[in-house]
């Protein structure tokens, strides 16, 4: 996404002396995420999903629910696998073919994200200790690119979670069977939200947009829980951070997600 | 590691962890800088039960010639587990996990390096994980520097690696592979301790705040125990310094 031009260079000098004055090239505050907007059930065939417009950048995410085979070393537990890929039609730069390392670093720490919060309770998943599990999949596509896809896509998969609802199956002569058209919502523990940060020289931006996040020198992603509580973090970027800004970044990740944790749980309760 | 005990105590009432050692306390760290005849430099760590070897090339030219930058060498790092380094056989082909590891180390060693002195060019990492006990990608790091300082790449500091993590409710520096299974957070730090800047830090677990402000400080000073030893294998190749 990072391909250098020289009007990137320019925008690069133009976003650092904005910043030297404590301005953004859109306005915002240091600490202002754009405007997000959610539409849940965008996709009514999954069992849930959920659109979002963060800023400029959208992505849709689905949630397929299906009865699995458990891990080999987790027979009582159901699954949960998040994914994510940036669709061609995304960014002139994206190719179809195999995924590019900074797309399977997005997937995996989006991933990562939900799961470390423990969000979907998988224990509660299992149709048959050890034969049988249900097995539940986000999968994020983007289809438009303006810069934090790791927010936009963490997001767009817990807002989808959240409003998911699954079927019943049960054992019947050693067959998973569906039990009735009865449809229960996905058991859910805690609301993770991820708030990426960027640095630009020794300023620490929140969310940054298309422009920003070509000109960063570093970022790092939080994700923090519905206890405030820290629960998974990745650091990027061609620079460091100080102990300081760590520590800053984590209180930031806090303050901030909890605001978008009330998002999401307004479009969580409009959904109802 | 497969088979481990489920009720295996993981920190005793002395504060004694699983395989013997203080919360405070890293496992056993052996660095030997050199080691490769064709690589332009090189390095080999044990970490516990880590043994991993890495092999520098460059500034060379760059092939496929478009990755080329006309301001700046690139970087490009590889992290790579050989099939029997964990219990049950790896699929040799690189995982999603590999790639992203890859990234994060080359992202780590990106500040240290001074690849603008070389423009068109490109420094090759390549890093073969033997065997894997957990915490590899921090003891991949920690050797990667060594063997960029071996090749002779100008670099403004080196990148020193640990992880603390959490571990019966207690914050624990180096966290081994039965404690990062049963445990219930781990932190990998990567750290410039001259320039004081932390370049890699990933985090799966639960902390609350104020665990997360420890978890960084007990990470930042395994990896000044690191550095040390990081310098300490340089010595010895170039100085003769041997102590032991």
């Amino acid at each position: 996404m990072a391909s250098r031009t020289v009007i990137g260079e320019l925008k690069k000098i133009q976003i650092l002396e904005l910043l030297e004055q404590g301005k953004r090239i859109d306005g915002r505050a240091l600490d202002e995420p754009r405007e997000i907007s959610i539409e849940i059930n965008a996709i009514p065939k999954a069992n849930g999903s959920a659109r979002i417009f963060l800023g400029d950048t959208e992505v849709v995410c689905g949630v397929k629910i299906q009865p699995d085979r458990p891990f080999p070393d987790m027979g009582d537990k159901g699954i949960f696998i998040c994914t994510a890929e940036l669709l061609p039609l995304s960014h002139p730069t994206v190719e179809t073919g195999p995924p590019q390392p900074h797309v399977i670093e997005l997937a995996r720490v989006t991933d990562r994200g939900i799961r470390e919060s423990h969000m979907v309770d998988v224990s509660q998943l299992v149709i048959e200790k050890d034969k049988s599990v249900v097995g539940v999949f986000a999968d994020i596509v983007v289809i438009d690119y303006d810069g934090n896809l790791f927010d936009a896509c963490s997001y767009a998969a817990t807002a989808a979670l959240l409003t998911s609802k699954t079927p019943k199956w049960t054992m019947v002569d050693d067959k998973v069977t569906r039990v009735d058209e009865d449809e229960t919502p996905l058991p859910t523990t805690t609301i993770p939200v991820s708030v990426t940060m960027g640095k630009i020289g020794n300023h620490i931006i929140v969310d940054p947009n298309g422009d920003e996040w070509a000109s960063m020198d570093a970022r790092i992603t939080i994700t923090s829980d519905s206890d405030g509580n820290i629960c998974a973090l990745q650091k990027g970027g061609t620079d460091g951070f100080t102990q300081d800004e760590i520590i800053q970044c984590g209180e930031l990740s806090v303050r901030i997600g909890a605001k978008i944790r009330e998002k999401l749980k307004e479009s969580q309760q409009e959904s109802q | 590691m497969g088979g481990q005990d489920a009720t295996m105590v993981l920190l005793d009432e002395n504060g004694i962890r699983c395989d013997g050692r203080k919360i405070d306390e890293p496992r056993r760290i052996m660095i030997k800088a050199g080691g490769l005849k064709n690589a332009d430099g090189s390095a080999y760590i044990e970490f516990g039960d880590n043994k991993i070897l890495v092999g520098v090339f460059g500034p060379r030219d760059v092939h496929p010639k478009h990755m080329s930058d006309t301001d700046t060498g690139i970087l490009r790092v590889r992290y790579h587990m050989e099939p029997f380094s964990v219990s049950d056989r790896k699929n040799p082909a690189p995982s999603r996990r590999e790639i992203e590891i890859s990234k994060v180390i080359k992202e780590a060693l990106e500040p240290a390096v001074m690849l603008e002195k070389f423009p068109r060019t490109a420094v090759d990492v390549f890093i073969e994980v033997l065997q894997a006990d957990g915490g590899t990608r921090c003891a991949a790091l920690s050797a990667a520097s060594v063997a960029l300082a071996d090749a002779g790449i100008p670099m403004r500091d080196m990148v020193a690696a640990c992880a603390s993590g959490k571990v019966a409710d207690t914050i624990v520096l180096d966290v081994n592979n039965e404690e990062d299974q049963a445990g219930q957070a781990d932190m990998p730090i990567g750290y410039m301790p001259s320039l004081e800047k932390i370049t890699l830090l990933q985090l799966d677990g639960v902390l609350s705040p104020e665990e997360y402000k420890k978890c960084v400080e007990v990470g930042v000073n395994g990896c000044k125990i690191v550095y040390e030893l990081q310098k300490k294998a340089l010595n010895d190749k170039y100085f003769g310094t041997k102590s032991d």
